[in-house]
């Protein structure tokens, strides 16, 4: 019983609960029960919430005795919480270790409207520290491991949040993607994975890692799902100044529209720049396979260039690390975090620098020392400068290529998932991970990975990156619908019940 | 092109308040280099006239009613506090023995 409840998706479990076939505290104790078995290999979670998630359902299985009203579509339903996300009573700690033990005194937005949706938090995810990565290898907590392969990393840096889901320890999970942290790992677990159009959530209590780049989204298996799950987390937020004020695009609806099976009339683009020495075979083999399926229903497909996508890699890595070196100036070790060698007369300017050397890992004082290059003085026009101009290039490129389509496409990474410790000592081959997923977030516009079947050469799942225009996410989320509905059919059923049995910790 | 020497690594460290110890110097020095050696492509597109863009929502000043609203409490602000005394953030000197 508890094996098949964590195998449903979210919108089954909440008809479920509904339906009172099951309760909330029967389907929070099975994935409670998943986590206390499996998490000590996989190490998706940091921490794990469990009195006040078991509160949480009992909550809402009081709803559903009493006849109220649920709370949302999701009401008692267990999600994954990426520890980049504050949440008033829990540690967060962004994967490191200058922010080990901090219990945060106040919710994020995203994690208050969580709570009063009746969505159950299971706990906190593994991430790269400070969501600098593309592996979890920069978690200062351990890396997490890949469901599909223990020896393969589940991506970056919401490695923990796509690896709960792959590992059936969360229906849906919360992650956030500043240059492709929610889309890569999503793509090389067999996930699906949002990133919205930026302001579309909140990011008032998001630890900032890359202000105008930073956006939460949904994470879960399947299109309606992470659908829902966006629905609920998205909207106007007076705390963040860069909150969008219109209404969440209709996404469940074009979810639901999308699972008809029916492109007709969609016109798809192809991205012609993705693709070439850095894109595996079996990955392309898989884009092109999908790309062939989303013709077989009725879409339109043509091929798009967009010249200056080329930059994006090299644009992206000037001015997130920019931004990081200013927003991580905050850790300061005066008014919370580590402290390290407040002794022996040491002035504030000296215990900084010995707490910022203790407390980051090595690829944050990278990026640290690459932005303060950036942006020092002599420097600032040919590398900051020239990127802004970059990005404004690759806006450029997408309103043109909007011009003629309805969205784009492409493999969400050029690799399947790697092995652990293969790219730790090159940061610019763990950098390409984010090929073709950074453009999006340089524009601020809405994409998506969903899974698009397995690698020939590995058997490991590949993701199908769909890109839509600024607050069109009902776009993409029909066009990923009906390629899911489709692929699933040719496979005879869902992908991730592909993902091989985890040994049972007894 | 960049060709960042174990000086230059050492001053940006101390500009960005990071101690850092001498086989630091020797590994950043070199993957610093590398990864600025590729970002530099950036000056391969002509740009002269394009607009730089800081943010991809254009969005002016965003205002609200200026009313009163709870903040922290003194013990949540300092509960996180690596040391804190008479309700205060205790913080090392800032000013040294000379000045």
């Amino acid at each position: 019983m508890s094996s098949e409840l964590t195998h449903l998706t979210a919108a089954e479990l909440a008809a479920k609960i509904q339906a009172k076939e099951v309760s909330s505290v029967e389907v929070t104790q099975a994935h409670l029960d998943r986590i206390g078995a499996i998490d000590g290999t996989v190490n998706a979670f940091l921490h794990v919430d469990t009195d006040r998630a078991l509160s949480a359902a009992r909550a809402v299985d009081e709803d559903v005795a009493a006849g109220r009203e649920p709370a949302s579509p999701l009401a008692g339903v267990p999600l994954a919480l990426k520890d980049v996300f504050t949440m008033a009573g829990a540690p967060t700690t962004c994967g490191s270790k200058i922010l080990d033990g901090w219990s945060p005194p106040y919710d994020a937005t995203v994690t208050r409207k969580l709570l009063e949706s009746g969505i159950v938090i299971l706990g906190k995810t593994n991430m790269d520290e400070f969501a600098m990565g593309s592996s979890t290898e920069n978690s200062a907590y351990g890396v997490t491991r890949n469901p599909w392969d223990l020896e393969r990393v589940p991506g970056g840096s919401g490695g923990g949040s796509s690896a709960a889901l792959a590992a059936f320890e969360a229906p849906l999970a919360i992650g956030t993607d500043t240059g492709g942290s929610i889309r890569q790992p999503a793509s090389v677990t067999g996930t699906v994975g949002v990133k919205p159009t930026y302001g579309g959530v909140s990011r008032y209590g998001l630890v900032a890692f890359s202000s105008s780049l930073d956006q939460g989204g949904p994470c879960a298996r399947t299109v309606l799902d992470a659908a829902l799950l966006h629905e609920v987390i998205g909207g106007y937020d007076p705390l963040d100044s860069t909150s969008i004020d219109a209404p969440v695009p209709p996404v469940v609806a074009a979810a639901r529209e999308g699972m008809t099976g029916d492109l007709s009339g969609v016109r798809i683009g192809v991205v012609k720049e993705f693709a070439g020495e850095w894109y595996q075979a079996g990955v392309t083999a898989a884009f092109e396979r999908a790309v062939t399926a989303l013709r077989d229903l009725g879409a339109d497909v043509v091929e798009v260039s967009c010249p200056h996508f080329d930059y994006a890699l090299p644009a992206y890595y000037l001015i997130a690390p920019s931004e990081a070196s200013s927003n991580l100036a905050r850790f300061d070790a005066m008014r919370y975090g580590l402290r390290v060698g407040d002794e022996n007369g040491n002035s504030a300017e000296q215990v900084m620098a010995l707490t910022r050397a203790a407390g980051f890992g090595a690829e944050v004082k990278r990026r640290i020392m690459i932005g303060t290059y950036a942006l020092s003085s002599g420097y600032y026009d040919a590398y900051y400068g020239q990127a802004q101009k970059v990005r404004t290039l690759i806006s450029q490129d997408f309103e043109n290529a909007f011009n003629g389509v309805d969205v784009l496409v492409s493999p969400t990474s050029p690799t399947t998932a790697f092995r652990i410790g293969e790219r730790v000592d090159d940061p610019v081959a763990m950098y390409r991970a984010d090929l073709c997923t950074i453009p999006a977030n340089l524009a601020g516009t809405p994409a998506m990975s969903v899974p698009a079947g397995l690698s020939d050469e590995d058997g490991l799942p590949v993701g199908l990156q769909v890109m839509a225009p600024a607050l069109q996410e009902q776009r993409m989320y029909r066009v990923a619908a009906a390629y899911e509905a489709a692929r699933d059919a040719a496979w005879g059923g869902a992908l991730i019940n592909r993902v091989p049995e985890l040994e049972v910790a007894r | 092109m960049p060709n960042i020497s174990r000086d230059e690594v050492a001053h940006l460290a101390r500009l960005a308040r990071l101690a850092v110890t001498e086989d630091e110097l020797d590994m950043f020095a070199g993957q610093l280099d590398v990864i600025l050696q590729s970002v530099a492509r950036v000056g391969e597109v002509a740009a002269e006239d394009i607009p730089p863009t800081s943010h991809a929502v254009p969005l002016t000043n965003v205002f609200r009613e200026d009313l009163v609203r709870p903040g922290l409490t003194q013990q949540q602000a300092l509960a996180g506090a690596p040391a804190a005394e008479d309700g205060r953030f205790r913080v090392p000197r800032i000013l040294g023995e000379e000045a």
